[in-house]
């Protein structure tokens, strides 16, 4: 059975991705299964999404714990715990990453045994556009990754799942997806299917019996507030609102009171944006009426950042 | 016929879309929303005929679904967890009206704690409504659960709703291969609802709100309708017969893989029972003798077969993903108590899993098996096994130390 998992944030089209892959796999034959898995509903929250591709029928569910796939979309999830990218990786498994630094880079940072793959980032500053095809880049080179999908399965694929949204995007993305799957020949086929459980000589849980806690430590209680605000959901953001004072037409009400996370502060009519908080739903840039607020790529604002 | 990729919440849809399902009252909640989205994106497109109509909470939903099936229309709708509890003292209501209609829930673990994932304490809170339970494993199982369901619903012996369960994100957000039959096939299986005697309109009052002061016509209402949900039994041997006939899919009322020459037995409901017979595989290339048993119907209590399978059997591992606070694993009791007094009845064991979606690794299984074979050995059960090990422990001391931190650096509490 092959086991693969897609790591990205929301709006990154990791779902999408899985649903092509599974839409390919199942075209060339293969009994498929895939999902997405998410927490928080949010743009820009860590989600993953698995698929499970086997020739007999598949009675594996669930999240996958031994992949012998994982893809990673957005490289700034690796260090997140809770986005647990790195869960399960071992000799055996292909990591591929979607990212600007090299493999080494990569393969000495994270001293994993996984065999390390990079997939050239899409430079997000050249052309913002490209940024809705994340996940067709993804699905294209992990297909090829795989050595079981053609070209023609691929695109089947994309079109059953894209077509809803019109020939031109289906077009875009086919291009995309197509160049990923071509930028990974070299190591086509690269990634076997994984070996199954074995009964006879296994690993036994370290279950333990649970002892009885009184109240005030066992109930679900967090005894404080504001404790939302020491959770940095900023770290979601894919594309951040600017805002340009020179344009700002000081009628803070709009934008303050229509962002969704309270994230625009004003002081003295002068609104400004919380980056902690501030998760990049780009609601503020829609409703500006002087269009004052512009939206730029994280990657580039974060580099024109000045060092505090 | 085609053979196409769908989630558990399509196949459902897609189930009431060929049971020409008249009337949907509905009411969105995670992670059930994409099934009344589909019924009302086809609704508005013209693929489908009928009336989706949002209510203002499940309460509504599930009157506005009974009073609709007194009317002798056929009626879907959906819910889970915080829903289907909302929605409670209607449940128990509208099976007393002897209304027939079908009531898809996805399964999701209770607050508090709040969550998404999925376990069966919302499903059991309805077990005594009145409803008929038919509990998924896969999603081709959901779709022709539905149009079973119907047939039940609708069975003049019977005439009581059925609740079809899936479980959320394991189900409900997972595409699987799904054979979707074609309209004309399903109509000679389920054809339009012959209402007989149910025929509440404007013009033909009838009250369905009765009271009755004192126990003995109480009781006899009462014990009406447990009977006709026996008759349930029947009736969907023979239903789920005549399903395999016609669409090659059998689906019979307790499960039984491997079973015949099993000596070990692990019995669950629900969708991680298809992780159980993957472990079951794993064990017969290693040579053990074990077998899964899955009551797919959970009332009527399908004791007969049960009984029959069990017996005989040298141990049986009973996984309940869900609790009774207070007394343990609910299909753990209900299958003890319908081996109560048989001879060569098998050592049950009774274990908690998959609450609040919480996996269930191979190992566990296989490890679940070597603590009922030295059960057996012994004549002895262990202690109910929550399956929980080290590592969430040290999790939730991490958790429970960010909270403390958080106490006494805020100054609060």
């Amino acid at each position: 059975m092959y086991r693969i998992r897609f790591h990205g944030r929301g709006g990154q089209g990791m779902k999408t991705a899985s649903r092509i892959l599974g839409s390919a796999l199942f075209a060339e034959g293969f009994e498929v299964q895939d999902a997405p898995r998410y927490g928080a509903e949010r743009r820009g929250a860590p989600i993953f999404a698995y698929v499970r591709a086997d020739r007999r029928p598949i009675n594996e569910r669930g999240i996958i714990r031994r992949p012998d796939l994982v893809v990673v979309a957005d490289d700034t999830l690796i260090p997140v715990p809770a986005a647990g990218v790195l869960a399960g990786l071992d000799a055996y498994s292909v990591l591929l990453i979607h990212s600007h630094e090299s493999a080494d880079t990569w393969r000495r940072r994270l001293n994993t045994p996984a065999r390390v793959l990079v997939l050239p980032l899409i430079e997000e500053s050249a052309d913002r556009a490209d940024l809705p095809y994340v996940g067709a880049v993804c699905a294209g080179a992990a297909a090829c990754l795989l050595g079981v999908i053609s070209e023609d399965a691929l695109a089947t694929a994309l079109r059953d799942e894209l077509g809803p949204l019109g020939e031109a995007v289906v077009q875009r993305n086919l291009d995309k997806a197509l160049a990923a799957y071509r930028q990974m020949v070299e190591v086509c086929g690269v990634v076997t299917e994984g070996r199954e459980a074995n009964a006879a000589d296994y690993t036994p849980p370290e279950w333990i019996s649970l002892a009885f806690e009184g109240a005030n430590v066992s109930a679900p209680v967090i005894h404080a507030g504001l404790t939302s605000s020491a959770v940095k959901t900023g770290l979601w953001r894919t594309l951040r609102p600017v805002i340009d004072y020179d344009r700002c037409g000081r009628c803070w009400w709009v934008c303050s009171s229509l962002c969704p996370d309270g994230a625009i502060q004003v002081e003295e009519g002068r609104p400004t944006i919380d980056y902690d908080h501030c998760k990049g739903c780009l609601v503020c840039v829609a409703v500006c009426p002087p269009h004052a607020i512009e939206a730029q790529p994280e990657r580039t604002a974060e580099s024109l950042e000045t060092p505090k | 016929m085609s053979r196409v990729l769908l989630t558990g919440n399509g196949a459902a849809a897609w189930g009431a879309r060929l049971a020409r399902v008249d009337y949907v009252p509905a009411f969105p909640i995670t992670p059930q929303t994409e099934i009344i989205e589909s019924l009302a994106s086809w609704i508005d497109g013209g693929e489908m005929r009928g009336r989706l109509v949002t209510l203002e909470s499940e309460h509504s939903m599930l009157t506005a679904a009974g009073a609709a099936a007194a009317t002798g229309v056929r009626v879907f709708s959906a819910t889970s967890s915080q829903g289907l509890l909302y929605a409670m003292e209607m449940l128990y209501t509208v099976a007393g009206w002897r209304t027939p209609f079908v009531l898809v829930n996805v399964s999701r673990g209770l607050s508090a704690p709040i969550t998404l994932e999925p376990d069966h304490n919302d499903v059991l809170a309805a077990r005594d409504s009145g409803f008929l339970q038919i509990h998924c494993a896969d999603c081709q199982e959901v779709l022709d659960s539905v149009l079973i369901a119907y047939r039940l619903a609708e069975d003049s012996r019977v005439r009581q709703p059925v609740l079809v369960n899936l479980d959320g994100f394991y189900l409900s957000f997972t595409r699987e291969p799904v054979t979707v039959p074609g309209p004309d096939e399903v109509d000679d299986f389920l054809p339009a609802f012959d209402a007989e005697s149910i025929a509440f309109r404007a013009s033909a009052p009838e009250s369905q709100a009765v009271a009755v002061l004192g126990g003995g016509p109480y009781s006899y209402f009462r014990y009406e309708t447990h009977l006709a949900l026996l008759n349930g039994l029947t009736v969907y041997d023979e239903v789920a017969a005549d399903f395999a006939e016609r669409f090659g899919r059998a689906h019979p009322a307790v499960e039984a893989y491997r079973c015949d020459d099993a000596e070990i037995v692990l019995l669950m409901m629900g969708s991680f029972a298809t992780k159980a017979r993957a472990a079951v595989d794993n064990l017969r290339d290693a040579g053990q003798r074990v077998g899964l048993l899955r009551p797919r119907l959970l009332r009527p209590f399908p004791a007969h077969s049960l009984v029959a399978q069990l017996v005989g059997k040298r141990g049986v591992a009973v996984i309940d993903q869900n609790i009774s606070m207070g007394k343990g694993g609910v299909l753990h009791a209900e299958v003890a108590s319908v081996l109560y007094g048989h001879k060569d009845a098998p050592l049950l064991v009774s274990f908690v899993g998959g609450l609040g979606g919480r996996d269930i690794s191979p190992e566990e299984f296989f490890e679940m098996v070597k603590v009922v074979a030295a059960a057996a050995q012994r004549g002895e059960a262990p202690p109910p096994r929550l399956l929980y090990t080290e590592d969430e422990l040290r999790e939730i001391r991490k958790l429970q130390t960010l909270a403390h931190v958080e106490r006494n650096s805020l100054g609060e509490g």
